[in-house]
């Protein structure tokens, strides 16, 4: 089958600032409908690179293809439509501080179309309903939160539907909570709407939870393209560097074990092991995240999670346990000297623990983000699978994730 | 021929060198600037084309008519002030040197020719330079470095025409309105203090003003004003549109040091293109 056409390929994409080489023959695919992010230390420019992409700055050799055909060959018109269909989200949010959260994100609409106000008023209307900013609606930038600003810089992106967004290190001067929160709202968005999102960040391994494509800027040059599974394989200076600097060795949302802290800990203790010793692997969800965040707002759904992934260490760790985080809700926890009958009445302590709290308000879902009046049902699942040294800790992960039942359920402040 | 240390002379030929460098060095620092200076001039015509051009695109009129209300209705009370003062320090001055020759008649004239031919255009300009010049600079200034002008190219929208062009269109409407005003009131400031306080005759004052005045007293003060307007809007805009390129500075001092030369670029440019205009006009 032949290869699906990049919607946006640079092709030996050089750029210098006076004698200074930024971009030194840079190659690259980004195709549609996905989430790529582009990474690597500050610095080293990836949002230069951005905003080649957006026409912001112009490479001084090589070729950038929309769809195909070189930006440089389109006349005005082309160029004009293809950028229309592209948002740009900047780092620093570039709100315009003299005009309400309303009026920005009004602009680009009252500005290059010929809508009439009702019909831009319906569409600002329904983007603040979406990005929950109704009570932010009349203020001023400077008068609302970070967090908020982010959401309102999204809300401009979005407003006149564009198929390709870019995001500028959106998460930059965030708190770990307030990061993913942000990263969640761009996932959400981006299955919401299906844009094809492009994010410059160093927030690994954050970003790795919502991208399906990793582009790794490093040394001036893309050393690597491909899905973060794939990333997690490849061998490069770029992962000492780079990725084992920005990562660390504990996650700092969840305080979990890196995924590749936690598979040089399970070899550790498989390695211990002989034929016949079995250990065991409890798989963790919090579902229906989406409906959470709607309902409870992105901060208040990572909070969850951050409590959550705190319980679930604080337990087993205390008997041995080590933990990561798998997907944006989704943790694993390894027990490495436990058979199943054990694992099994650990897990039940764990439960019977957990129920004896008043979850909603220890995982801080009992209350919602200022604005949001929502109210979330949601279920805390948990599946257990038992291990040998000798299989696949992928097959055994999965085992355990089909053995997953509901060990709580949540609704508010209410429990049942 | 390259200098050669090796050669018995070669510590002559040093000197002689550095003191060539330091003759020539002077012409270079000068030659650098008249080489900038001169393209920072082509530079804003060029800016002052592209954005007068955009003065008639579609969408325009609405954020016109902002500016004029953030430029010229926002002025209109520092303007009457320095007019009423500037006329009466005129009909004051005037009135005693006048005096001294028994011409206290030709008071009106003198007041009247003064404000409509120069004072009002140039001290206009210079008030609304001081007053709305720097505010616009420093506001455009800080939508440059916070990237809100690249938000705007991001969406499509050009800057020119968004941020640029009102404020020049404004300042065209503006400037030569506020002159009038500049002169009504200055004309009333000197009849306070020639008539009312000085004894001057009142009839006399108001008829020297009427008579002494043709038409192109006041189409040559509005001239002036409108070139006004295009010195100060270009020079007010351009510092704030390119702080971000500033050689000396940046960020927001870069927006503090734009401020400052747009307001002395805008005074000297004011004053220099007074005398150019007036030679031309008289």
């Amino acid at each position: 089958m032949d290869a699906p056409l990049p919607l946006i390929e640079f092709k030996d994409v050089t750029k210098r600032f006076d004698s200074r080489t930024v971009l030194d023959r840079i190659n690259l695919k980004i195709y549609e409908g996905q989430v790529t992010t582009i990474i690597g230390l500050s610095g080293s420019g990836k949002s230069v690179l951005l905003k080649h992409i957006i026409g912001l700055i112009k490479p001084d050799e090589g070729t950038i293809l929309f769809q195909g055909k070189p930006l440089s060959d389109m006349n005005e018109k082309e160029s004009a439509a293809g950028l229309a269909r592209i948002s740009y989200m900047f780092q620093d949010n570039a709100l315009f501080d003299s005009m309400t959260v309303y009026d920005n994100i009004a602009l680009p609409l009252r500005e290059t179309t010929h809508m009439g106000k009702s019909e831009i008023d319906r569409r600002v209307t329904a983007r603040i309903q979406q990005t929950e900013l109704e009570d932010a609606a009349h203020k001023y930038p400077s008068e609302i939160s970070g967090g908020m600003q982010k959401r309102v810089a999204l809300a401009r992106a979005l407003v006149t539907d564009p198929r390709i967004v870019l995001f500028d290190e959106p998460t930059s001067g965030q708190d770990p909570v307030r990061k993913n929160a942000i990263l969640g709202m761009i996932a959400q968005y981006q299955r919401k709407f299906g844009f094809t999102a492009i994010l410059v960040s160093h927030e690994i391994p954050d970003v790795y939870f919502i991208s399906n494509r990793i582009l790794a800027l490093y040394d001036k040059s893309i050393v690597f393209q491909g899905s973060p599974e794939e990333l997690e394989e490849f061998d490069h200076p770029f992962k000492d560097e780079v990725i084992r600097s920005l990562e660390g060795l504990q996650v700092e949302l969840t305080g979990f074990y890196s995924k590749r802290q936690f598979k040089v800990m399970h070899h550790a203790q498989l390695a211990r092991k002989t034929n016949g010793d079995t250990y065991c692997i409890v798989v963790f969800s919090l579902a229906g995240l989406d409906a959470i965040q709607t309902s409870s707002g992105y901060v208040v759904t990572q909070e969850a999670i951050r409590n959550l992934s705190m319980y679930i260490d604080k337990h087993f760790g205390a008997i041995g346990g080590f933990s990561t985080r798998l997907q944006q809700s989704e943790f694993v926890t390894v027990l490495p000297n436990s058979d199943m009958t054990e694992a099994k009445s650990i897990l039940e302590d764990f439960i019977r623990d957990f129920r004896e709290w008043d979850i909603a308000d220890r995982l801080a879902i009992g209350r919602n983000e200022a604005g949001v009046e929502g109210c979330a049902e949601f279920a805390i699942l948990a599946g257990i699978a038992l291990g040998e040294p000798a299989a696949d800790v992928a097959s055994v992960v999965i085992a355990a994730q089909s053995q997953q039942v509901e060990i709580a359920r949540v609704r508010c402040n209410s429990r049942r | 021929m390259a200098f050669d240390q090796n050669r018995p002379n070669g510590a002559g030929n040093m000197t002689g060198w550095r003191l060539g460098g330091l003759l020539t060095r002077p012409f270079a620092v000068f030659g650098r600037s008249a080489i900038a200076w001169v393209g920072n001039m082509g530079a804003s015509a060029i800016f002052l084309l592209l954005a007068f051009l955009r003065i008639f695109k579609a969408k325009q009129p609405a954020k016109i008519v902002q500016q004029i209300y953030y430029i010229g209705a926002r002025s209109t009370m520092i303007i009457l002030l320095v007019g009423f003062f500037t006329g009466m320090v005129l009909g004051l001055q005037s009135y005693h040197a006048l005096v001294k020759f028994g011409a206290q008649g030709a008071l009106g004239t003198l007041v009247a020719l003064t404000l409509v031919r120069e004072l009002g255009p140039v001290l206009t300009a210079i008030m609304i330079a001081a007053r709305a010049g720097s505010a616009i600079t420093a506001e455009i200034g800080i939508q440059r470095i916070s990237e809100q002008i690249d938000a705007l190219d991001t969406m499509r929208i050009d800057p020119l025409r968004y941020l640029i062009s009102p404020r020049i269109a404004a300042s065209i409407i503006s400037f030569p309105l506020l002159t009038a005003l500049f002169d009504i009131i200055g004309i009333i400031g000197g009849y306070v203090s020639g008539v009312l306080l000085l004894g001057a005759n009142a009839g006399t004052y108001i008829y020297r003003v009427q008579a002494s005045m043709d038409m192109k007293d006041v189409t040559d003060g509005f001239i002036k004003a409108i070139v006004f307007a295009v010195i100060v809007s270009t020079v007010s805009c351009y510092q704030g549109y390119f702080a971000h390129m500033r050689p000396d500075s940046h960020g927001a001092k870069a927006v503090g040091l734009s401020t400052t030369s747009s307001v002395v670029l805008s005074c000297v440019l004011i004053l220099v293109s007074d005398y150019v205009v007036t030679s031309l006009l008289i």
